[in-house]
């Protein structure tokens, strides 16, 4: 067939070979390092205590942190989108700082904030909640870098929501909560979804922000990420692949879910004809990030 | 309610957010102007800073290049594989960093699969925090391309290849002009990124002082030197960085 515009071959060929390259090289290096060990071998290095203690914790804080990041994102976004205030401009600008903020600035600042002795850390230590070197700290940091998705995801969908299928609610007689529980949550319910699990995804596997904060206890403190780090500068490389394989798969796992729920909302809206607002879309995965 | 509302969206941002930031400063000129200026200045800071510009003007303009060809033949053509080739392209923003980090070593480390066919030392050297750099910065650019792209369509380009245009002239002078402004965008977001990498970076540096340290290395080579205030004296430039980011993805959102 004659493609009516030139340059595919060629940029086709670039995005191949650079991906090829840089990407799948890489990975398969994972795959083949994993072949290496013995079916045994790799059950006992990912079920060792200290290993079940770490998936634990990271897949446990992550969980938590998303949900937390879900709430306060969407009433973030909704502040955005509902409300005009002075300090709005900054609040939205702010929204993205976290996205561009080096990690370990993040957890450094947050460290020394929430911390024992830090400007805030202190008040939690006189009740007995430490802010950080805990699973508290943990949290904190993830919840900081989650809510940054959560919010991109909402706003547009909520800016595309008709402010009129609220009022037709309440003119039927709905309370003010009553219509956004049974209106405007139905309609983000995809979009906050979305933002979960990016928010999730992204803190399963960070790092920065997190090893300075957590104090690194190893089975009460250590997150998956750090504990493959340990074994790396233990030379320990066939043990660290391991462990990332689960990483791996389970990050990829979560990326094609991501970007179904993305689709499949997407689909449902256009098929169906009493769908509440059909902008109601939430953006493709990363495209938040990017 | 609506009180209420703002109240938590402030609260949640000045916690979060401007709490930490005003710390990092504070503790930064804790001791005053002079020991600030100081901690920023020596050879190791300098040495750090200079190989965080070298690594982005490096993995920058190559994923630019990246992201222009991708979102051409992404958004341009239909072909088997396309959107496997879209997840392809998000895989460095589901991998975490410290694995990132680790796939180099596999490959280019002292026992590493392609040690014995490379022999230029990569890994624990500038070559692999170039490498890792380029590898978390990948989606960026093209992220925001293939959007942009898509959503213009191919009349004017086809126009102008009627009127006579080469594909060169078209694409200097008809798509890359209207790309403008997302390719600023994403290129924004990909220079922070890179300049902030840490996990991966950290894996592959090996932390030779003033050889392999990235600003953000340094920081934490500081800080778990306990030499708080230096340490955060030189993140308070990572911190203007992303403040002047913020600040231009403001200036693009509204001039485009």
């Amino acid at each position: 067939m004659k493609r009516a515009l030139p340059g595919f071959g060629l940029s086709l060929g670039v995005t191949l070979t650079y991906l090829g390259l840089l990407v799948v090289v890489p990975l398969s290096a994972i795959a083949l390092k994993t072949s290496s060990l013995t079916w045994p071998q790799f059950w006992a290095t990912i079920s060792a205590p200290r290993a079940v203690a770490a998936f634990g914790l990271s897949l446990g804080a992550s969980l938590v942190a998303a949900a937390i990041a879900a709430g306060f994102g969407t009433i973030v976004a909704w502040v955005l989108v509902r409300y005009r205030f002075w300090g709005r401009g900054v609040i939205d600008a702010l929204v993205d700082l976290p996205f561009a903020l080096p990690t370990a600035v993040a957890g450094i600042a947050l460290t020394a904030t929430w911390g024992p002795t830090g400007v805030l850390g202190r008040w939690l230590h006189a009740i007995g909640i430490e802010g950080a070197y805990s699973r508290v700290g943990i949290v904190i940091a993830l919840v900081f870098l989650g809510v940054p998705f959560v919010v991109r995801t909402v706003q547009p969908v909520l800016a595309a929501l008709d402010p009129r299928l609220e009022e037709a609610a309440a003119t039927l007689g709905a309370t003010r909560a009553q219509a956004f529980v049974r209106v405007v949550l139905p309609a983000l319910r995809p979009a906050i979804t979305t933002g979960f699990a990016l928010a999730f995804a992204r803190a399963l596997g960070e790092y920065g922000s997190v090893v300075f904060i957590s104090g690194n206890m190893p089975q009460r403190t250590e997150i998956a990420p750090l504990l493959v780090m340990t074994k790396l500068e233990q030379y320990d490389y066939a043990g660290a692949t391991a462990l990332a394989l689960v990483m791996v798969v389970a990050s990829f796992v979560l990326l094609i879910a991501i970007n179904s729920l993305g689709r499949r909302t997407q689909r449902r809206d256009r098929t169906r004809r009493r769908a509440p607002a059909p902008d109601a879309v939430p953006p493709p995965a990363a495209q938040v990030i990017a | 309610m609506r009180r209420t509302l703002i109240g938590i969206a402030i609260g949640f941002f000045a916690l979060f957010l401007v709490v930490p930031l005003v710390v990092v400063f504070a503790t930064a000129f804790r001791d005053g102007v002079v020991p600030y200026l100081r901690a920023i200045a020596t050879p190791d800071a300098r040495a750090a800073l200079k190989l965080t510009l070298v690594a982005a003007s490096i993995a920058v303009p190559l994923n630019i290049a990246f992201g222009i060809a991708a979102a051409w033949a992404i958004a341009r053509f239909k072909f088997p594989g396309r959107r496997m080739l879209v997840t392809l392209i998000d895989i460095p923003f589901a991998v975490s960093p410290v694995v990132v980090g680790m796939m180099f070593v596999l490959l280019f480390g002292a026992h590493g699969y392609l040690a014995g066919v490379i022999h230029t030392k990569i890994v624990f050297a500038v070559p692999g925090i170039v490498l890792a750099t380029a590898f978390v910065t990948i989606p960026f650019v093209a992220r925001e391309l293939i959007p942009a792209l898509e959503a213009r369509g191919p009349d004017q380009e086809l126009a102008a290849l009627t009127l006579g245009a080469t594909p060169w002239q078209t694409f200097w002078r008809v798509t890359l002009p209207g790309l403008r402004w997302p390719l600023a965008y994403g290129a924004i977001l990909c220079t922070a990124r890179a300049i902030g990498e840490f996990g991966a970076v950290s894996v592959v540096s090996g932390h030779v002082r003033g050889e392999t340290t990235t600003v953000p290395l340094h920081v934490e080579i500081l800080y778990n030197d306990f030499q708080y205030q230096a340490a955060f004296a030189v993140a308070t430039l990572l911190v203007m960085i992303a403040l002047a980011t913020v600040i231009v993805q403001r200036v693009i959102e509204r001039s485009r």
